[in-house]
């Protein structure tokens, strides 16, 4: 067992897989060489060469694009795209193609295929580096998109990504790139896609998040508790499935809920959480769900902070759920 | 570039069985987009159409020459390289129509044919979308060590977008097996090559790459066939991409909503009468002495039964049963919402 931080559980990750099976290669902008912006690829090339760890150029529809030909021909290709920010340049090719490519041949094709990117804020990255666009993915039928927050489950949602047979977008927050470090065990274990985290079990408000802003939800849940109010945490951790089962059994249970997430508000997955929970729960809600997102700005430089959701700004959303 | 017309056309040594199927391929794409064109004005075909009446060498030229192994990626208007793989009439009429005996069991419609037993990845029809898709074969094609070419076959509009431009240099940068093929039929839509394109010659833009091209008479089969040949040894023997570029004519408009009136009747009429691809090649057999009038006639008429009996089936198939719609977007049933 070692402890890692989330960037250092994802290289080993790597590593594993293309060591279990050799259709599993690695291409994307800086990846060999340099090991990945981020080094989430570092010490790959030198243990897997240049067939299995490919540096391209700065060509996002054809890194994704050639990631589909692979995968459909056998491979299972793991795309970096350095920041998520640089997914729209390819986001034809994961949209028009890897996600309906299944659909478009009657099941005769398939895209089993991992696009991996750095995503969120907290860096003071500025517009083109922090954004969270995990929803443009989430209304993409055909795509599978997971969100992770801890180096364990890094590892174990990784390996569920790379064996999917279908496409997979895998966020990861940088911000917690190497916030944290964690025992992560060394065997071979998978944490399947679409099941949530409880997080902190709980029994007056479920409060769900994902991704970047983790922290805090989890920050907000200490400070409830202080006050003697008991919350419960669901960290999604993927987006598409989500895990409705959980969060309509937790919210079930405490009739009050906050959604928390770094992207912006409009159209995001928090709404549409919101809507099912709205749908299937009405009449056991004591009070409507209430969401901390980002803002509907582009991402802002200066106010970095302000744009993700703080401790405060979700406990004040807790209150507003608890008082109503 | 290459041509028959000077007299040189080592494909005239093929056997005559071939040298009739290829012509009887061209008959039946052109019989079959009629037949489509009809059934549409008729409210049997929905939405989009695309027909590629006077393009037939192409599609039956290049495919001639492709091992059974290769890759086929293509634009939207597929239907003429569906029928050149030799898929079954009645099952392409099918997905015209929408039916669950169609290729793709209805789903795609005109311009997404594809089938699996053939190495047809399909038509795509976002204009440029599809090569990065083509690149990525010829790299599994690499690493797996099995000498199949990926051929990307694309339109002039196609070379101004941007993953061309990266496909090109991805390709040629790493080597792969990739026969870019551009039809160039003159005409993006409605625009114009001139007017859409810096570079007037399509293969011109090959040389960016340092991918070796060539341009070929697309009107005439055993040309494209020739050429073909040549760029699929050439990716095949591991030298990389090679460029294709097929000069060729649409017949009929863009789409079936296409007043054309950017082109003038007076060149339609010329391309019809001087550079039919069917006719020229039906000519170009007699006076070698490989076929007699008869025998094309022969051909004719059982085509016209081929797209009689694929139009029936078509129209008699049962319509997709509603309950399958959300099938094969995942490979198993996922709730998400």
């Amino acid at each position: 067992m070692a402890t890692l931080t989330m960037v250092q559980a994802i290289a080993r990750t790597l590593a594993e897989e293309m060591s279990r099976d050799e259709r599993v290669v690695v291409l994307g902008e800086d990846v060999g060489k340099r090991g990945g912006v981020f080094l989430a690829t570092e010490g790959l090339l030198e243990r897997f060469g240049p067939d299995r760890v490919i540096d391209t150029p700065l060509s996002e529809a054809a890194i994704i694009g050639a990631a589909v030909g692979m995968a459909a021909h056998g491979l299972r290709p793991v795309a970096e795209i350095q920041f998520a920010d640089y997914i729209f340049p390819g986001f034809d090719q994961l949209a028009t193609q890897a996600a309906k490519l299944r659909y478009r041949s009657g099941g005769q094709f398939t895209a089993p295929m991992v696009v991996r990117m750095p995503s969120g804020g907290g860096v003071r990255g500025g517009h083109h580096h922090s954004q969270s666009p995990e929803a443009h993915f989430a209304h993409t039928a055909g795509l599978k998109v997971v969100v992770v927050s801890t180096p364990y489950d890094a590892k174990g949602l990784l390996k569920a990504a790379i064996r999917d047979d279908d496409p997979v977008v895998f966020l990861e927050p940088k911000r917690l790139y190497r916030a944290t470090r964690e025992e992560v065990p060394d065997d071979d274990y998978v944490v399947p896609i679409g099941k949530a985290a409880v997080r902190r079990e709980g029994t007056d408000l479920t409060i769900i998040g994902y991704g970047t802003s983790m922290p805090e939800v989890l920050k907000a849940g200490d400070e409830l508790a202080k006050a003697g109010i008991s919350a419960e945490i669901l960290d999604l951790r993927s987006l598409v499935p989500w895990d409705i089962e959980a969060v309509m059994r937790s919210v079930a249970k405490t009739g009050r809920v906050v959604l928390v997430a770094d992207a912006p508000r409009l159209s995001g997955v928090l709404g549409e959480i919101a809507a099912t929970i709205a749908e299937e729960l009405f009449d056991q809600m004591l009070a409507p769900p209430v969401r901390v997102a980002g803002f509907d700005t582009p991402y802002p430089y200066a106010q970095d902070k302000l744009y993700l959701p703080t401790v405060t700004r979700i406990l004040n959303a807790a209150k507003q759920v608890l008082e109503y | 570039m290459t041509s028959t017309v000077d007299g040189r056309s080592p494909g005239l040594a093929l056997p005559k069985s071939e040298l009739l199927e290829m012509y009887r391929r061209m008959v039946l794409i052109r019989r079959f987009e009629e037949a489509a064109a009809e059934q549409y004005a008729l409210g049997k075909i929905a939405g989009f159409l695309h027909l590629y009446i006077g393009e037939e060498a192409v599609a039956v030229g290049a495919i001639h020459a492709m091992d059974e192994r290769d890759h086929l990626v293509t634009h939207y208007r597929d239907h003429g390289y569906a029928l050149a793989l030799g898929l079954d009439p009645g099952r392409c009429m099918a997905e015209l129509f929408g039916k669950s005996t169609g290729l793709v069991g209805g789903r795609g419609g005109s311009m997404h044919f594809a089938d699996a037993s053939k190495n047809f990845w399909g038509g795509y029809a976002i204009v440029s979308g599809h090569l990065p898709i083509a690149v990525g074969l010829g790299l599994a094609s690499q690493y797996l060590d099995e000498r199949r070419v990926a051929v990307a076959i694309f339109g002039d509009g196609a070379t101004n977008a941007g993953p061309f431009h990266e496909s090109m240099n991805l390709a040629a940068l790493w080597k792969l097996p990739v026969l870019f093929l551009c039809e160039n039929n003159l005409y993006g839509m409605g625009t114009a090559v001139e007017h859409a394109s810096a570079v007037r010659e399509m293969a011109r833009k090959a040389c960016a790459y340092d991918i070796p091209a060539e341009r070929v008479d697309g009107q005439d089969v055993l040309a494209v066939y020739e050429a073909t040949r040549a760029a699929l040894e050439h990716c095949r023997s591991g030298k990389g991409p090679f460029f294709l570029e097929a000069l060729t004519y649409r017949f009929r408009g863009h789409s079936m909503a296409d007043p054309e009136m950017y082109r003038s009747k007076e060149e339609i009429e010329e391309y019809r009468r001087q550079r039919d691809p069917i006719v020229l090649f039906r000519n170009r057999l007699t006076q070698e002495g490989k076929a007699e009038a008869a025998e094309f006639d022969e051909i004719d008429r059982e085509i016209d039964e081929v797209v009689a009996a694929a139009v029936r089936f078509a129209d008699e198939s049962p319509d997709p049963d509603p309950e399958t719609v959300t099938d094969y977007v995942y490979a198993e049933p996922v709730r998400v919402s």
